[in-house]
């Protein structure tokens, strides 16, 4: 891999171990994720996609019992050490694998961000209601009820809705856990094209089960397994017939095991 | 598949007809059990209602006792439980919902906290009687809140206190963990995920179990026997502020204790009406609660 330099990293892992209780889920990785790229993360069930990210927003903090050692910075500053968790939070997107529809109206399930930042005139949070809407490719579903209850959405819907109010905070980075899981191909389709979009202004970190997926999206792809990196590599390499792992074409080509 | 395979599946073989027999017999045997629970109920309510039925009018309710006790009304006992009730619940209802929710969405598993939940369930199981001495030693003497309104609230207060922790604890926890995770996510604080979200979608339970307790508070004797209510206290009919805090008052509980045993020649009807005000006290404020839940739960987002 070409060496390159700091700045061009968005985010640096290093040496990152995360257990829970006793058990150790990642093993010491490292890796860097650079600045308006789309890095695919893919690999088998409980490998660790889910608690790398929360590593990163740090919602790790809220399971008790866990320990976290190594380090993460994201524009240089080191997470484990912000003392803004909250702001820390709002820089980083993240879409959970399971929609969920806050209690709340659809408006105020994607106002609930800006709001909890102290945003509250009404002109600006209507504006960024119908972006993020948009963005997510809900807004012509939704535009005539944002006054009803995001719970009643439909799987999909409420998918792209968590879609939306990840994006609501105007994240740096947007971490997607399988934001697939419950939604059609079409609909799917289209939010891979504003992911496209958005990684103009924007690094994504696209967590997938469909390897095919992260083939179209990512232009690196990182093969994670059992809590160690297998392979970190253009998406091109990790897809090709020469990765330099054969676990790594054994996954993507579905004979794993 | 072919229509004699599928027919097959419905034809009624012995075990089939064992299976259906034992359902039947089941589902009645345990509707039999719910309704032997309801006979009980019905019996103490008629009976106690047609005992009480010469005494049962509303100058019954607001007339005070009469030549020692044995004629007239219950109004002061009456005034006495409504105050003890309210003041009990004043104080233990806001101490024990705020400490649930410490409990429930603050606390970490550490050995303090784990001491609160221990102090939480035992106390809730401490028989009344052990409060009452409690309130005696700790308000009414140490305090020096001597015998008193405040002191057998005091008392009463700590008596729901953990009932009205553990049962806001359920109604919080029922709150999914999905929600709170959302709500992290895009960096809210644990307290504006309260506010917004826990809070509004456990209100109704959490109410649910306050007004649960009225009953308890009403219904108890022991507690408020020994730190502040008497037997008699002489104040006028109708009455609706006729206690100061630092006396002592009438309550029903303890009223028709002492009228069914203590006083010779009271007239029939009377401890039965008593009896039947304080359970229609309680049915009163179950059903509120009941209607109260059912309201908040129709509001409730999911
Ligand atoms: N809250 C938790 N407490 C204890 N162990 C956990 C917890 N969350 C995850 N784990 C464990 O950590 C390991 C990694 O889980 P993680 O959810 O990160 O995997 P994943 O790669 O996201 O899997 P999936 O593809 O199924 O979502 C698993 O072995 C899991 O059992
Ligand atoms: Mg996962």
């Amino acid at each position: 891999m070409v060496n390159v330099t700091a700045s061009e990293n968005h985010i640096e892992v290093r040496e990152l171990r995360l257990s829970y209780g006793v058990k150790e889920v990642i093993h010491g990785i490292s890796f860097d994720i650079r600045r308006n790229e789309i890095l695919g993360v893919i690999g088998p069930a409980q490998s660790g996609k889910t608690s790398l990210l929360r590593c990163l927003n740090r919602t790790i903090d809220f399971t008790p019992d866990t320990h976290v050692s190594g380090t993460i910075t994201v524009d240089g500053e080191d997470v484990r050490r912000v003392r803004n968790v909250y702001a820390l939070r709002r820089k980083i997107g993240m879409v959970a694998p399971l929609p969920v529809g806050l209690p709340l109206s659809i408006y105020d399930n994607v106002a609930f961000a800006p709001r909890s930042a102290g945003l509250n005139r009404k002109g600006e949070l209507d504006l960024m209601v119908e972006q993020c809407l948009r963005q997510a490719a809900l807004w012509d579903e939704v535009k005539d009820r944002l006054d009803s209850l995001g719970t009643k959405l439909s799987g999909g819907q409420q998918q792209r809705l968590t879609i939306a109010r990840a994006l609501s905070h105007q994240p740096e980075i947007l971490c997607l856990d399988e934001f697939s899981i419950a939604i059609d191909p079409v609909t799917t389709m289209r939010i891979e094209d504003v992911l496209k979009e958005l990684r103009r202004h924007m690094t994504i970190i696209l967590v997938t089960n469909l390897t095919q997926q992260a083939r179209r999206l990512a232009d690196r792809t990182m093969f994670l397994w059992k809590g160690e990196i297998v392979e970190l590599d253009t998406t091109n390499v990790i897809f090709s017939d020469k990765p330099r792992d054969s676990r790594t074409r054994d996954y993507v080509e579905g004979i794993f095991g | 598949m072919n229509s004699a395979a599928g027919h097959v599946l419905f034809v009624e073989t012995p075990a089939v007809r064992r299976k259906l027999r034992q359902e039947a017999l089941a589902k009645w045997v345990f509707c039999a059990m719910a309704a032997a629970m309801v006979v009980p109920l019905l019996l103490i309510v008629g009976y106690l209602v047609v005992r009480a039925a010469p005494s049962l009018n509303l100058e019954f309710l607001l007339e005070v006792p009469k030549r020692g006790m044995t004629e007239g009304g219950i109004w002061p006992a009456l005034i006495g439980t409504i105050y003890l009730v309210f003041i009990s619940l004043a104080v233990s209802a806001p101490i024990g919902i705020l400490a649930a929710i410490y409990l429930n969405e603050y606390a970490r598993d550490n050995w303090f906290n784990r001491v609160i939940n221990l102090a939480v369930i035992n106390l809730a199981g401490v028989p009344s009687i052990v409060h009452a001495l409690f309130g005696l030693g700790a308000f009414v003497y140490a305090a020096k809140f001597g015998y008193s309104i405040i002191s057998a609230s005091l008392t009463l207060a700590i008596m729901t206190l953990p009932v009205i922790i553990a049962s806001t604890r359920e109604a919080l926890a029922s709150v999914p963990q999905s929600f709170r995770e959302a709500c992290w996510n895009v960096g809210a604080t644990r307290w504006q995920t309260i506010k917004s979200v826990v809070l509004p979608n456990s209100i109704s339970g959490i109410l649910t179990g306050v007004i649960l307790q009225v009953s308890r508070a009403a219904g108890e004797t022991a507690p408020v026997m020994f730190t502040g209510v008497v037997f008699f206290k002489s104040i006028e009919r109708g009455d609706l502020f006729p206690y100061y805090l630092n006396e002592q008052c009438m309550a029903l509980s303890m009223h028709l204790y002492t009228i069914s045993t203590q006083v010779p020649g009271v007239k029939e009807s009377i401890p039965y009406a008593t009896a039947v005000v304080l359970l229609a006290l309680v049915v009163m404020v179950n059903a509120a609660a009941i209607s109260l839940r059912v309201y908040l739960r129709s509001r409730q987002k999911w």
